[in-house]
């Protein structure tokens, strides 16, 4: 085996440094949501147990956050759907050269880049004029979709251009027309990559704080929740009902990660 | 790998007039693009319209009015408060993106000199992407058990003795909210450095260093000016999303800390729209001033 030079071992431990700066603080809640009860929201731990985590579900701890779950995965699975259709059709129409395809996707690649408070502003703005009343399911989800849609088209892209045309040409030699195509060639091929794409979807609709924050009208989702938690809960249940909601984030995205990287292997074997 | 048999396919033949065909050929393309197209005017480009119109409309204290006066925009020009909170808000900019620079690029040229197997590349890489999918808002909560008065950093530099009473300076600061933001954008920083790192042709490192070259000139030479458009995109990345920042200001900074974003949401609290949105359209400005000023530096055609 190759010497490795000074420089591998002074970047490495520089990479490590970084994991740690980016999981350690996220570790830190995790093990302060294991305190027994007479946990506090900071160091030394007394004892250990699930305490915590029980009293999540009790709702005069940290206020009731069953409801905020459920709309939280109703917006999610809803803005999904919605992104997951969207981008794998935009992304079939960038296959080939169109005109406007460039405008398309610098206004996708604006959606991302746009400063996010005019999201905000601009759909509270818009359903003031019109007369609306903001609200998670509708304003809200706009806000969503500005911010999915361009991360999930981006994906979708990079899924297309590594997709091998010849089955389709196959198909279409064949005699089979487009929509049949799509159903029984191209739809099984990018399946696990569309289940990947949508996991991800979801887990960023879930989190989603910025964007909604202004415009979710009487009801919270889940992060506006949590945010509104953070005045006046003073005990350790904060973390672990940021625990469970990571917890739960991170499932998503490891299943994700597996699905797609499975169906890569599976396309270069 | 389906098990559909091309004899189904082959069964299903409809012979088309060719002009239709034709037609349906050019047309594809804008139908399968259509609902991506709507969905980003209607939720993007027309409240955005939106915005640039109630900017001239007027405020009487409890609603706007349809009407034309600039008097939103001489307000925020006449303030002192405007150029306060922007020197403030290009402060945090300039912080943020040094930091995701300086500490992104070791790790995108790390993972991707360093690391030989591409399996190893792309799970390490994997692994720094995994909490930009998580809550921004636990993630910011984390820090308050490690840099709180009575938090871990503290507690350890009062233990060892470094100093004596709690360094204030390390929650609820312009600190902490720099802190929080490379933490939570830094990823926007090292996924397109990554990229245009992997894309070098390692042919390019091998001829240098066959010619002499030393590992710095290499870097110097071949890789920093091939991995420029990468930097490019990830400041453009980093730059608007701290241009627009106001929740991690508003949760790090603890009151003091100011922000144009912050300042937009606070007149949007009081229902102040029309002067929010004068606001807001001298901030998509200057943001895109900023934007265009990184792509006539590094072009990034390239990597698109």
């Amino acid at each position: 085996m190759k010497q490795r030079s000074l420089s591998f071992y002074l970047l490495a431990a520089f990479f490590g440094l970084f994991l740690l700066f980016l999981y350690g603080p996220m570790l830190t809640i995790f093990i302060l949501s294991l305190q027994g009860p007479d946990g506090t929201l900071t160091f030394p731990i007394r004892s250990f147990g699930f305490y915590w985590l029980g009293q999540v579900f009790q709702e005069q701890r940290v206020g009731n956050f069953v409801e905020p779950f459920q709309r939280s995965v109703v917006l999610g699975a809803i803005v999904t759907v919605l992104v997951a259709s969207m981008a794998t059709l935009s992304a079939m129409a960038f296959r080939q050269k169109f005109r406007g395809s460039t405008v398309l996707f610098y206004l996708t690649i604006s959606a991302l880049i746009v400063p996010s408070i005019l999201i905000s502003l601009g759909l509270g703005v818009m359903f003031q004029i019109m007369g609306w009343s903001t609200n998670w399911l509708t304003s809200g989800l706009g806000a969503h979709l500005t911010w999915t849609l361009p991360i999930a088209f981006l994906i979708m892209l990079g899924i297309f251009n590594r997709f091998n045309p010849s089955y389709e040409e196959a198909a279409k030699d064949l005699g089979a027309n487009d929509p049949k195509t799509f159903r029984e060639i191209v739809f099984p091929l990018i399946l696990p990559s569309l289940i990947g794409v949508g996991l991800l979807t979801f887990t960023l609709s879930y989190d989603e704080f910025t964007r909604t924050s202004l415009v979710s009208g009487q009801y919270n989702t889940l992060p506006l929740e949590i945010f509104g938690m953070t005045t006046n809960v003073t005990s350790p249940a904060l973390y672990a009902l940021g625990t469970l909601t990571t917890l739960f984030s991170f499932t998503m995205i490891i299943i994700a990660y597996v699905t797609v990287s499975r169906l890569n292997r599976r396309q270069q074997g | 790998m389906t098990s559909t048999t091309p004899k189904s396919a082959a069964a299903n033949i409809s012979p088309q007039p060719k002009a239709i065909v034709k037609n349906w050929d050019g047309l594809k393309p804008y139908l399968l693009a259509a609902p991506q197209t709507i969905t980003l005017c209607v939720f993007l480009v027309f409240p955005i319209l939106l915005i640039g119109v109630v900017s001239f409309w007027e405020f009487n204290g409890y609603s706007m009015t349809p009407a034309f006066t600039l008097d939103n925009y001489i307000s925020v020009f006449s303030s002192d408060v405007t150029l306060k909170t922007y020197v403030n808000t290009f402060k945090f900019v300039g912080m943020v993106w040094l930091a995701t620079l300086l500490i992104g690029y070791p790790v995108a040229y790390f993972l991707s000199f360093h690391i030989k197997k591409l399996k190893w590349q792309v799970l390490l890489f994997l692994i720094c992407t995994i909490p930009f999918w998580t809550s921004n808002i636990i993630r910011m909560i984390s820090w308050v058990p490690l840099l709180g008065k009575e938090g871990l950093v503290n507690q350890l530099l009062m233990g060892i003795g470094l100093i004596d009473a709690p360094l204030e300076f390390l929650l609820y600061s312009d600190f902490a909210v720099v802190l929080g933001m490379v933490h939570l954008y830094i990823i926007f920083m090292i996924a397109p450095i990554f990229n245009s790192l992997m894309r070098i042709d390692r042919t390019l490192i091998t001829a240098a260093e066959d010619m002499g070259a030393s590992g710095f000139n290499v870097f110097k030479e071949i890789v920093l000016p091939l991995s420029a458009p990468g930097i490019a995109i990830g400041s453009i990345f980093v730059v608007t999303l701290v241009m627009g920042e106001f929740i991690t200001v508003r949760m790090m900074g603890g009151g003091q800390a100011a922000s144009i974003g912050k300042l937009i949401q606070t007149q949007i609290g009081s229902v102040q729209y029309p002067l929010a949105a004068a606001n807001a359209i001298i901030l998509l400005f200057v943001t895109l001033l900023l934007v265009f000023s990184i792509l006539r530096v590094v072009n990034i055609r390239k990597e698109l």
